[in-house]
């Protein structure tokens, strides 16, 4: 009962908070993969979430997205609770990875109706935002094209595009910019920035350490831990680092 | 020389290391033979057998009553013609007619020898096998304990005729089949798959460029699968002979070398095999279409080929199984020798070495 | 004759052709003994093509590629005993461990760990502790440290690492580079690619790389100095509406989001910073911060893929 009521409570009062992690454990057997992890992320706001290969980001995630429970705490993802309310949590939250994101033997149409359907947006709808989206992504043309006929920086245009378009509360983008080349990286960060303009909330990881220059606020974990979480000014400040990479450095070496 | 058995240390490492590629090479050969030891029963008691004795003498009356109190048999009725064979066996109680020639024991003492011919009703070709096989055990030992004994070479020959299927579809069938199949999808499909897996993880690349040449890259792939296919086959032999009793015949040595060398035959085809795929999934698809199910269907395992429509048959003599079930047929329980079987052999030898040239010549030493 | 010895790579007027797409068109470069060369550019710029053809695992479609001087088609298997070859992915045997991997690719080179363990020492000791550990159970960081003493096994001259680095976190690239540059001080010819442009200061000499072709081969600070013309960063209290705003206005040439600041260049050789934040404070920035800066090898890499 207790437990309710403090969850009611962040709801209510941190109105502005879409995610609120609240000592958030998580083990597999003696190894603690998430240990006591606490922190919230703003409506609107890009949430670099950074972290050596292995220091957990991976199971994190997960269990935001509603894929994996937490051992104990509470995680409260866009005014739902992971344990009890799953499927809202995933109805209200898009995922877009580096690996895994469009179907190579599908046309640009056909995922992105594909993924419209999935969320179960109306036909109509999902047309009239298709063809808007198409138009400014200036990829009219190729809308029938096979996506794995497309450059790599197409795609993941596409893919986050994709991600957003059921117009989530929260994207998770994992690793979304590996091995594009510099212009479309920005080009993509320029989406990143509009999306987050319009409200949507972007949790980001990305092993480019100036990638994380871009967030507005950075969480750094190491061995299960967050090690710092400030704005990235804010960090070079505390670490007394010249750029990113060294605050990574000196947190995870 | 360290190099190479570097390499197959690893290889075996590899198989070793993986439950699912243990299950299909030791756990599928035996659940196959003993599911099918199971469904065919393999003892036989109180068959009803017909007698047609066409000489009446002192020794065809010992073999019969031999025969009937063995306990395996009961002499059903005592048949005086050809025609009433058949109408014996068309009744569907008697399994087994044993006819003995006429003038047995004047034939026995002049010349040495006599002529009996055991009929079975090999429709259930199972029983008529162990029939027939119990049948001669028993007038074996006759000749042995009675006539040998007298210090006299004795000889008697037993013509046994398989009525309603003198080709024995059926029990027999399944193993040399089960060892077709078994040793084609041990040497051609695991060997394809596991030079796949190399090209897909990318360490083909650095074997490539090692000074590792692609003969040594191949045999090493090799060999252990051709060890382990050999111990398949000697366990599946030894299963079929243990648990179902069925016999060996011929030459068990002859019969080790013509399946080392339809397992050489499967390796080839699965290094040809590999040589046209960069993945594990297209080698195993190539495998299961190209060699598993054609190794079935077609090669006479399950349906006869002379049952077969004309193209398919033409297909079927494209299928190194067939050569094979017929090379292990006819020395399991034929006893035959090379004299008999060289034919299938020489086409089987001869596919070896065209699969061989070929995937020698299609190896790359590059990626493309 | 002996100019010719003093390089270990020589590619000349090198094309790759798949049947439609031309991955690589016509690049040239040589890399000196004992070099640190990085290939910089991003996936699908034909950096693997190029490694797989100086390896010998393609055919080069037209062009001269030689490395130690042999020639990569006709005298392949003379090079393929002297380089130490680290693909994309860190190409292990994930069901072997770290100390039988090992094993396997030194037994294969014909030699044994003991032999060459000085080379590889450095590295090893780092993943020692975990050598009965399978290698498909290894972190990034550790794979990565391992295939690096794979391909070091049997001392080779030449190192060709094709995008080592890469999914790897930023710890772990830092220790790899040291690595890099110890093993280079011990007179290893290198030569590695990658997407992280960061990366290029590393090296001795860098070929930045953009869809097939070299845009520039230089020392990077050479690079850098190439650059030709003013830039600056510029930052306001609405990174996104400035992004905008910059680029309608006529004087402005390009911008770039570069971490907290963007990267502005002019169309003509100055700026006018007054005029700027005067136009900017116009269209309701605060908080805005200029400075002229001096570019970096991203930077460089955008200027001349923009050319």
């Amino acid at each position: 009962m207790n437990d309710r009521e403090k969850k009611e409570n962040y709801m209510t009062k941190d109105t502005e908070n879409i995610i609120v992690v609240k000592n958030l454990m998580k083990k597999f057997g003696s190894f603690v993969a998430n240990d006591n992890l606490t922190f919230e992320v703003r409506k609107g706001e890009i949430f670099g979430f950074l972290g050596a290969n292995g220091a957990g980001k991976t199971t994190a995630i997960k269990i935001l997205s509603g894929l994996s429970f937490p051992t104990s705490g509470d995680v409260m993802v866009a005014g739902y609770d992971v344990y009890k309310e799953r499927e809202l949590v995933k109805k209200n939250i898009g995922y877009m990875s580096q690996k895994f994101s469009l179907y190579e033997d599908l046309t640009v149409r056909e995922n992105i109706r594909f993924y419209g359907g999935i969320y179960g947006l109306s036909s109509k709808y999902i047309k009239e935002k298709t063809e808007d989206l198409l138009e400014r992504l200036k990829m009219k043309d190729i809308q029938n094209s096979l996506i794995s006929s497309l450059p790599l920086g197409w795609k993941q245009k596409i893919a986050f595009s994709v991600a957003i378009f059921h117009d989530p509360k929260i994207v998770f983008l994992d690793e979304p910019t590996g091995g594009v080349d510099p212009i479309t990286r920005r080009d993509f960060w320029e989406m990143i920035y509009e999306a987050s303009n319009a409200g949507i909330t972007v949790f980001v990881t990305t092993h480019y350490m100036d990638e994380a220059e871009y967030c507005d606020r950075v969480s750094i974990m190491d061995k299960g831990r967050i090690e710092g979480m400030d704005t990235p000014g804010e960090l070079k400040r505390q670490f007394d680092a010249q750029n990113m990479d060294e605050v990574f450095l000196k947190i995870a070496r | 020389m360290n190099r190479f058995i570097g390499f197959v240390k690893k290889e075996f490492h590899h198989i070793f290391r993986d439950s699912r590629t243990m299950l299909i090479l030791f756990g599928m050969p035996i659940a196959q033979i003993l599911i099918f030891g199971y469904v065919v029963s393999n003892e036989i008691t109180d068959v009803r057998i017909g007698i047609y004795d066409k000489s009446k003498d002192h020794v065809t009356q010992e073999i019969t009553n031999k025969i009937i109190s063995s306990g395996f048999f009961i002499l059903h009725e005592n048949l005086n013609s050809d025609e009433e064979i058949e109408a014996a066996f068309k009744r569907g109680i008697v399994r087994e007619v044993v006819v003995f020639e006429p003038n047995f024991a004047k034939n026995l003492e002049r010349d040495g020898s006599a002529a009996i011919q055991i009929i079975a009703d090999a429709s259930d070709a199972n029983t008529a096998n162990m029939v027939s096989n119990y049948t001669q055990a028993i007038i074996n030992s006759y000749v042995k304990t009675e006539l040998m004994a007298q210090g006299m070479p004795y000889q008697i020959i037993p013509e046994i005729r398989m009525l309603y299927n003198d080709e024995l579809k059926g029990v027999y069938m399944f193993v040399p089949g089960t060892m077709a199949l078994i040793l084609m999808l041990v040497s051609a499909m695991m060997t394809s798959i596991s030079i796949a897996r190399e090209k897909e993880l990318g360490t083909m690349e650095i074997l490539l460029v090692s000074p590792l040449k692609p003969l040594p890259i191949v045999i090493g792939k090799v060999i252990p699968y051709m060890v382990l296919s050999f111990v398949n086959a000697v366990v599946i032999i030894a299963l079929s002979y243990f648990v179902f009793g069925m016999p060996i015949q011929g030459n068990l040595v002859f019969l080790m070398l013509e399946t080392l060398l339809f397992i050489f035959m499967a390796l080839s085809l699965g290094i040809l095999i590999s040589t046209v795929s960069n993945s594990q999934m297209v080698a195993m698809f190539i495998s299961m279409f190209a060699l598993l199910l054609p190794t079935m269907l077609l090669s006479g395992f399950i349906f006869p080929v002379e049952n077969m429509p004309k193209v398919l048959q033409w297909l079927s003599s494209i299928m190194p199984a067939k050569y094979f079930i017929t090379i292990v047929k006819n020395i399991m329980i034929k006893g035959s020798g090379i004299g008999i079987i060289w034919k299938e052999t020489l086409i089987l030898a001869g596919m070896t070495m065209f699969f061989l040239v070929m995937s020698i010549k299609k190896f790359k030493v590059r990626l493309e | 004759m002996q100019n010719q010895t003093e390089y270990i790579v020589e590619v000349s007027d090198l094309k790759k052709t798949y049947e439609k797409v031309e991955a690589v068109k016509g690049v040239s470069f040589n890399v000196s003994k004992g070099e640190l060369f990085g290939l910089i550019g991003p996936d699908g710029a034909g950096k693997t093509s190029i490694f797989r053809i100086l390896t010998t695992l393609m055919f080069p479609s037209s062009g001269d590629v030689k490395l130690l001087n042999y020639d990569v088609v006709s005298e392949y298997k003379n090079i393929r005993t002297n380089i130490g070859y680290m693909p994309q992915r860190f190409s292990l045997y994930q069901d072997l461990s770290v100390e039988e991997n090992l094993a396997f690719f030194a037994r294969i080179f014909g030699t044994t760990i003991e032999e060459n363990y000085d080379l590889i020492k450095d590295i090893y000791i780092q993943i020692e502790p975990f050598k009965d550990r399978l290698a498909g159970k290894l972190s990034g960081g550790m794979k990565q440290k391992l295939a690096l003493c794979c391909a070091l096994i049997h001392s080779p001259d030449v190192l060709v690492l094709d995008e080592p680095t890469t999914g790897v976190d930023a710890v772990s690239r830092k220790e790899f580079w040291e690595m890099l540059i110890r093993l280079k001080q011990k007179g290893i010819t290198i030569l590695v690619s990658t997407p992280y442009m960061d990366e290029a200061n590393m090296c001795d000499r860098v070929a930045l790389i953009q869809n097939g072709e070299i845009m520039s081969i230089d020392k990077p600070e050479a690079v850098i100095a190439n650059f030709g013309r003013k830039l600056w960063a510029v930052k306001s209290n609405n990174i996104y509406q400035l992004i905008q705003d910059l680029r309608s206005i006529d004087f402005i040439d390009t911008v770039f989001p570069f971490g907290e600041y963007l990267h502005v260049t002019a169309k003509d050789l100055d700026l006018d910073l007054k005029d700027l934040k005067l136009r900017l404070k116009e269209k309701n920035h605060s908080e805005i911060e200029i400075l002229e800066i001096e570019a970096n090898i991203e930077d460089c890499f955008m200027e001349l893929m923009t050319k």
